[in-house]
Order: C-alpha cells, then structure tokens, then sequence
C-alpha cells in the first residue's frame, strides 16, 4: 500500500483555502456545554487532501459541520476559534452570508447517498438548482451545466438521465449526482464526510479516483473524513487524527504510515485488516467515552497501555523526531 | 424454466395503475366530475329558471314535465337542486382549498421550525380540534352572519387546524431526512427548502386528505343549510332544498329525497377518490 502514497504537498505553495484557527466546538447535554471540539487548527491548501480519521464521537463530523455553519441549533455551538474559507471569516459572518458561501465557496458530500436526494424531483433539476440560486442562471443554461456537470462525473447517458428520480439510479450513480452538486459552482473548499462508507468495495474506489480526479482538475481543497485508513493511504495528502475532540496526532501520510505516533494511531492501525500480515486484528478494548464522562487531561488515558500519571495533564502537540510536520500529542512519546 | 417468456409485458406497479386497478378510483372521479359538469353546466340544462313559482303546481310529484316533482311553491325541483350544486359545490371547493393552503403552509414552517411557535401552534389546533366540527363551523356563521363569503370562511376554518396537524407532522418527518441537510449544505434558504423540497414530499398525503375533507366541506355545507345557516332563500342550496321539502316530508318526499341522493352520490365519489389515491400512494397497499 505504501507504494501508492501520494507525496506531493507541497508546504506553503498556494495561500490556504481552508483555515481552522483554534476551533472549539460545544454540545448542550441537559443544561451543561460540553467541548466535543477543543482547539483544532487545521489548513487545507488548492489541490491539497486532508484526511481527518478517528472513531464515531472523536468530533470529525461536528468539525465538518461547524465548517459549515451547519450545526443543530440550541444542541451544538462554535465557542471559540476561527474558520476562513476562501477569505471570508465564517466565524464573524451572518446567516445570510453562510448560506450564500455554502454551496458556492464551499460544498458538502455526506455519507448516504440513498437519501442525501429529494426523492420527488428530477436529477438534472436538482443539480440545476444550485446553479440557479448561486449564479443567478437561467433555468435552461442552469440545465444545460447540470448536463456537463453530470458528464464530468461520468453518469453515463448524462443528457437522457436529467428528467431520471433518484430511485432510478444506483447507489454509486446517486453519489456521483451528490459529487456534481457539490461541484456545482465551482467550491474552493469540498468537505466530503464518509463519501464512501455507504458504497460496495469496488464503487469506492471508482469513487475515490473520480474525486481525485476531480478535485485535481477543479484545484480543490478537499477535506476529507472517513474512518478508514486504507482510503487515507490511498487519497490524502496530509493525515489529523482526532480523539475526543483533540487532534492527537498530525502529519503528511507518509510520515504518518512510516511512524505512527500516537498509541491511538497504532491501535487504529493495529485494527485495520491486512492482506500481507499474520498478525491477528487488535480491537481496542473499551469506546470513547461520552462527553460528561470526559477524562481530563489526554482523553485517551482511559483506554491507552502507555498511561501514566503525567497523562492526567493534557500533553502539547509536538514534533515527531525532528519533523516539523509530523506532531503528536502524547506525554510517553514526546521527543526528550 | 427453459427459455425465458420473450417480451413478457412488465406488471403495471406504477401509481396510476395501482390506481386505476380497483376501479373505485374512476368511479368516483365519475360521479364528481358529472356533478361538476352538472353543475357547472345548471344555466343551460335546467328546464326551469330554479326561483321561478308556479301556485297551480305546487307538491306535484315527479311527470315528464317535472322530473323531480315540484316543491311548496311549485318550484321545479331538479332545476333548484342543480342549481344549488352550484353553491354547495363552490363552497365545498373553495372552502377546502383554502384550508389546505392555509394549514398546509402554517404546518409546514411550523413543524420546521419547531420551537415556541410551534409548540403555540399545537395548543391552538388542539383547542380547535377539540370542537366538534359541525359546532364550530355554526358558532362562526352564527358570529359572523350567514352569506356566502362567511359560509367558507367558516368551512375553512375548520378544516384549517386538521391540515396544520397533518403537514406539521409530515414536515417534522421530512426534516430529519438527509436530503434537507443536503440542501442547508447547499446554501438554501429555509423558505426554498420548506416549499420547494419538503412541500412535493408531503403533497400526496395533503391531496388524499383534501380530497375526503371536500366531502366533510359539502356535508358541513348542506348540514348548516338544513339548519338554515347558509345562504339566504330563495337561492337554492343542497342542504336548503332538504330543509323546505321537510315540512312536506310525508306528503312529498321528493322534495328532500332527491337533493339528499344528489348529496349522497358526491360522498361516495369523493370518498372513493380519495380511498383511491390513498391506495394509490401508499407502497404498502396490496399489489
């Protein structure tokens, strides 16, 4: 697998199109805020793929959705930080100014594409939509891009296929319409959440290749979330793993793979099944906590082989060895 | 098993076929749209003018020159009961569209809301509710004064709160699908999404409902009238007719028989349709 890392980020080539500057995120539990997200910085270059990996309630899609101003309102919250997609702060805008940014400067692939279309309208109108309400298009020039768009995607039969519903289409071909109407109009930043986690094995990759395919071609800044690290080795440019809401460990994929850092890194890792090992799969014992059961200092102490009192303190992000690049956040692998 | 049928014709699964199988569905959609032409047609097929009275033939029961026998005042009794499906008909379909509207929209950005609005709205349609329709729909002629105007205000407000409760729930349910976050995630406005996304998904269910609440609309109608809350004599109405034949129920009974079979004949029809397409939308109704 390691013969298929992508090497070629190039640190500070372009300005970021996506930056998250200390970004803390909240969930109301009965009357109590809780950070689901504390203070993860991120940026993502044009052409750059970050992927962001860790277990369901690490804060991977609470992060995507606070990117995106989308959270549930009165249950999740952005309590400090600060998001700039393409320049705009989203962070100081208003409503109005969000919504006219999503969807435009920044578009969203979610994991279901079952149900992620209006079951009762057409493809090719949905796809259009977009166009109509961002770009002010006509109805049929807007149609027309739906077709081209459609093509890029490579829905065979993309003129014959705008009057089709989406119970019409299989669950690859529905995905590919989501990747077209995150397209649209022409993102700078794509979040794209679990794209494949839905999709049979051998759509998966035909998916993942379209949208690095893509994403070259457009110059995207592509942000991707997924719990798999198979997809991470093959598509990402740089690698954050989150646990609890921290990031604990950071770093361009193939550091990450050479030398994975942190115990959680290892355990996923070591989780992960192998064509080529014969070492039996290592579940790791235990889940995440929930969000009132917390441990404070490094989240991870209650499930970690390393722990030790120290970890009772939350440890800073820093350097692997001597790459500037590489951080990790642990008390028992910090660099003496 | 050997060779597979060629060309084996594919079973008809689609809403229109299921819709057409039973038969109930054209046969209602028959007897309304007759009424409809009948009524919409009174003008020109009613043999006589309907407020027209004729003392030498008054109670004569039904003859070739009156089909349906004439009334107390010789009126003829077909031409009135055709021309009052003119009103009970309006009036049952404006009443009912202007409950669907309105409740369907106060419904809809109720329930996608949510909140304290919304959580206002509920009590309000649960005090409305809680009135027996007819009850309701008399208090609000009996306020506002019988004429035609108030007759649908009054019919729409009571199917009003029964439509916020329907599209309420039904939007509640569309918002939690992912396409709704799909298009927050397309930077939509609420208004676009409620109306443009949610309102076709739950249109199907609105069109059953409204289809059996005209029914209810023409029935509260002609009820009101019988009680005479509707529309002041001489203009004919269904319920009327029934009302002024009652006096004479046991020496003419055409008088109220044929207006309550015209009454009963729309019911059925409409109930049929909307039985129908309820059939005809539902994926768990019987192949």
């Amino acid at each position: 697998m390691t013969a298929a890392l992508r090497d070629d980020f190039i640190p500070d080539a372009e300005p970021p199109a996506l930056v998250v500057d200390e970004l803390t995120t909240q969930i109301r539990v009965g009357r109590t805020w809780y950070d689901a997200v504390r203070g993860i910085s991120f940026a993502v270059r044009p052409r750059e793929t970050l992927a962001l990996v860790g277990e369901s309630g690490c804060g991977k899609s609470l992060t995507a959705l606070s990117v995106m101003g989308l959270l549930p309102a009165g249950v999740g919250r952005v309590s400090g930080g600060r998001i700039v997609v393409d320049g705009v702060d989203m962070t100081a805008a208003d409503e109005p100014t969000r919504e006219s940014m999503r969807g435009d400067r920044i578009g969203m692939i979610f994991q279901e594409p079952m149900t992620s279309l209006n079951p009762v309208l057409p493809i090719g109108f949905q796809v259009a939509e977009s166009l109509i309400q961002h770009r002010g298009l006509s109805k049929k020039a807007a149609l027309n891009r739906a077709r081209e768009l459609l093509e890029l995607v490579r829905v065979p039969a993309a003129a014959s296929r705008l009057d089709a519903y989406p119970h019409q289409f299989s669950g690859g071909m529905r995905q590919r319409v989501m990747i077209a109407l995150a397209l649209a109009c022409d993102p700078k930043v794509l979040i794209a959440d679990e794209p494949t986690t839905a999709l049979d094995v051998t759509i998966q990759a035909q998916v993942l290749a379209l949208m690095a395919d893509v994403q070259k071609r457009e110059g995207l800044a592509l942000l991707l979330i997924t719990h798999n690290l198979g997809v991470v080795a093959s598509v990402a440019d740089r690698v954050m793993v989150m646990y609890g809401g921290d990031v604990v460990e950071s770093g361009p994929v193939r550091a990450f793979f050479a030398r994975p850092s942190h115990p959680y890194s290892e355990a996923l890792l070591a989780a992960m099944p192998r064509i080529d090992g014969d070492t039996p799969l290592q579940p790791i014992a235990g889940q995440v906590p929930t969000l009132t059961q917390m441990p404070t200092g490094c989240r991870f102490a209650t499930r970690c082989a390393l722990r030790h009192d120290r970890c009772a303190e939350l440890p800073p992000l820093t350097p692997v060895g001597d790459d500037p690049n590489h951080l990790v956040r642990c008390w028992a692998r910090m660099s003496p | 098993m050997s060779a597979p049928a060629p060309t084996a014709a594919a079973p008809r699964s689609s809403a229109f076929g299921r819709a057409t199988r039973s038969g109930g569905l054209a046969l209602g959609v028959l007897i309304v749209v007759a009424s409809i032409a009948a009524a919409v047609a009174a003008p020109w097929i009613a043999p006589f003018d309907p407020n027209a009275q004729d003392v030498l033939l008054v109670l004569s029961p039904p003859d070739t020159v009156h089909p349906l026998g004439t009334d107390a005042f010789g009126r003829d009794v077909l031409s009135r009961i055709l021309w009052g499906a003119r009103i009970s008909l309006y009036v049952g379909f404006v009443a009912t569209l202007a409950g669907v509207v309105i409740g369907t929209v106060i419904g809809v950005v109720s329930g996608y809301y949510g909140g304290l609005v919304d959580r206002l709205v509920v009590a309000a349609t649960d005090v409305l509710l809680s009135f027996p329709q007819l009850i309701m729909g008399l208090l609000l002629v009996a306020v506002l004064g019988a004429s035609l105007t108030n007759l649908i205000i009054a019919i729409a407000v009571t199917a009003v709160p029964a439509f916020i409760r329907m599209a309420r729930g039904s939007t509640m349910a569309m918002r939690e699908r992912d396409f709704v976050d799909a298009c927050r995630a397309l930077g939509y406005s609420d208004m676009r999404i409620m109306f443009l996304h949610v309102l076709p998904n739950i249109l199907d269910e609105l069109v059953v409902m409204a289809s059996l609440w005209l029914a209810t609309a023409i029935r509260t109608e002609s009820t009101l009238a019988f009680i005479g809350l509707s529309v002041p004599p001489p203009t004919s109405t269904w319920g009327g007719i029934v009302r002024e034949g009652f006096d004479n129920l046991l020496d003419a009974p055409w008088m109220s028989i044929f207006p309550s079979l015209a009454i009963l004949a729309v019911m059925i029809g409409l109930n049929l349709i909307g039985d129908g397409l309820r059939d005809a939308t539902d994926p768990r109704s019987p192949q």
